[in-house]
């Protein structure tokens, strides 16, 4: 008998849960703001299952019906990812310590 | 072509990196490498999946245009966007990261052999109803983020909307969604799943009406941790390491905040989302308010107590971000230090619309993050402060939260401001806060309440030093 992959998916996905509990205490409430928007920017990571999707065309027919919804979410995935990494990055420039 | 070992090795460090960049999280320091460490674990997942396609033919030029028109499109919000903003444009991403997990659902749905899950009108079992689940929760997050931001935005009104029966009609249709899953997977008929996603939007929309403006905290952040558990919904369908992660990782997250937050509010998790919270009933209570005497003055009389001080503290709120008073307050700051005050910042776990707005906004102003504190950190300090400063801030502060148990707020963690030799409050007029509770401290001996705007009072304050 071998295990099935959904257990071993399943296992990752219980120890990621735990992970992001005890990172997630560790972020210092400042930061809180921009927590959330770098959390929105690496959800964004959904893109790869938009690019699968956009790709499954074949090359005479590049947009079909299901490969329409991918390159929409390519487009809202990048949207995302561009402007929560950015955004991000811009705020805690932002974030400066006391002048000695 | 990559191998599929190779490629799931790469997803798991992409998975790594995103770890890492909450990591750095942890102080303003290390904040910058890790969004470096978000940015490069990124790259790496949509690079491999490139790779592992290996079809670069028209389709992937295509791919290529519509990520740089939705890049450019970010990047031009990002850099567009003021930081006042912040919590409306958390909440707009949110809404898209649902619909996006929306859509690779449906595209999932309708070729799923692109996927490996099967042929359409014969998917496998799990894969469907993990699909589903993506759909289902990445359509509440949708509509429920689209609420959220036109509540944020005040294109729609912040008070929350009740009817009779609303419980009952929410628990009814989370009921029927479940049946729905359930004939989907045993009939695959795609009306179910269409119909599954259409009721979804529906529940989004029905979540966040009751919920009122200033339990916007706690929304954002369950819409943040809903919007990781869609991801993690299509990871599983898509059986994708780096998406499963993030998932995870983005929703616990978000959960944390919203425990954070409710904890702020001393309020359970679920007296926050069944609403109704700070709406027209409660205000009925301020008639039998007789007319108890408050001490107002002006910006000469504050600055005048401010000259006299020797430590100030700050108590920053939403009415700040309303006013844009950041930047006159900074400079106010600047003032009485040249003078030789102490001066430090206290911010509420609940002050403004989102967790750390205030902390943003301050930083935007150019106020160094070593001056301002946390609620634990700070409030023993109010006790041996001579002027406490509240601006844009109101139950927060009331006294009320400690003192009586009617009271609405009873029990929430507050600034203790009162304890202060001389309180400055700034606000528009004596009304009540969101709780619609009457402030306690507006009336106190030790009380001078500044009657104006918030940006306009600090401005006059640094004139009249």
């Amino acid at each position: 008998m071998e295990i099935d992959p959904f257990v071993f998916r399943l296992s990752i996905f219980i120890l990621s849960i735990f992970v992001g509990y005890y990172v997630v205490w560790s972020v210092t409430p400042s930061l809180h703001t921009p927590l959330m928007s770098v959390t929105n920017a690496i959800s964004s990571v959904i893109i790869v299952g938009a690019i699968i999707a956009a790709l499954a065309g074949n090359n005479e027919n590049v947009f079909n019906e299901a490969s329409v919804f991918g390159f929409l979410a390519i487009i809202l995935a990048a949207v995302n990812i561009f402007g929560g990494f950015l955004v991000t990055q811009r705020m805690l420039a932002m974030y400066k310590k006391k002048k000695k | 072509m990559i191998s599929i070992n190779l490629l799931a090795l790469f997803y798991l460090i992409s998975g790594v990196l995103f770890i890492l960049a909450l990591r750095g999280l942890s102080s303003p320091e290390t904040s910058r490498q890790g969004n470096f460490f978000g940015i490069l674990g990124m790259s790496i997942a949509v690079i491999v999946t490139f790779l592992s396609i290996g079809n670069f033919s028209t389709s992937f030029i295509y791919v290529i245009v519509f990520l740089l028109i939705g890049g450019s499109i970010g990047a031009f919000i990002a850099f567009k966007i003021p930081m006042t903003a912040m919590p409306e444009l958390v909440a707009g991403f949110h809404s898209l990261v649902g619909l996006a997990a929306v859509f690779v659902a449906i595209s999932a749905f309708l070729n799923p052999e692109a996927f490996n899950l099967g042929f359409t009108g014969n998917i496998k079992l799990a894969s469907l109803i993990e699909m589903s689940i993506g759909a289902a929760v990445g359509a509440i997050t949708f509509s429920g983020s689209i609420i959220a931001f036109l509540k944020l935005r005040g294109i729609m009104s912040g008070a929350p909307i009740t009817f009779p029966g609303q419980h009952i009609l929410n628990l009814l249709i989370l009921i029927s969604i479940i049946f729905l899953t359930y004939f989907l997977c045993s009939t695959q008929n795609s009306n179910l799943f269409w119909s599954l996603i259409v009721i979804s939007f529906l529940v989004g929309i029905l979540l966040i009406i009751p919920i009122g403006g200033a339990d916007m905290p706690v929304v954002i952040s369950m819409l943040n941790s809903y919007s990781g558990w869609a991801a993690a919904g299509i990871g599983f369908t898509l059986e994708n390491t780096a998406l499963i992660i993030t998932g995870a990782l983005v929703g616990s997250s978000g959960a944390i905040l919203s425990y954070i937050m409710c904890k702020g509010m001393n309020r359970s998790f679920f007296s926050v989302i069944l609403g109704g919270f700070g709406g027209a009933d409660q205000i009925s209570k301020s008639d039998n308010k007789e007319q108890k005497p408050v001490k107002s003055g002006n910006s000469d009389d504050a600055a005048f107590l401010m000259k006299n001080a020797s430590s100030v503290i700050i108590v920053p709120g939403y009415g700040m971000a309303v006013a844009q008073a950041q930047h006159a307050l900074r400079e106010m700051v600047d003032t009485l230090k040249k003078n030789g005050i102490k001066v430090s910042y206290a911010i509420h776990p609940v002050a403004g619309r989102m967790p750390g707005h205030m902390n943003v906004l301050l930083a935007e102003a150019n106020v160094p993050y070593d001056e301002v504190f946390e609620l634990e950190e700070i409030n023993n300090d109010f006790a041996n402060c001579d002027v406490a400063y509240v601006i844009g801030a109101n139950d927060v502060t009331n006294p009320v939260a400690k003192t009586d148990p009617q009271s609405p707020i009873y029990g929430m963690p507050i600034l203790d401001v009162e304890k202060a030799k001389s309180v400055l409050f700034v606000k528009r007029s004596l009304s009540p806060g969101y709780a619609g509770v009457d402030n306690d401290l507006f009336y106190r001996e030790n009380t001078l309440m500044l009657f104006a705007d918030a940006k306009k009072m600090t401005e006059d304050i640094i004139k009249s030093f």
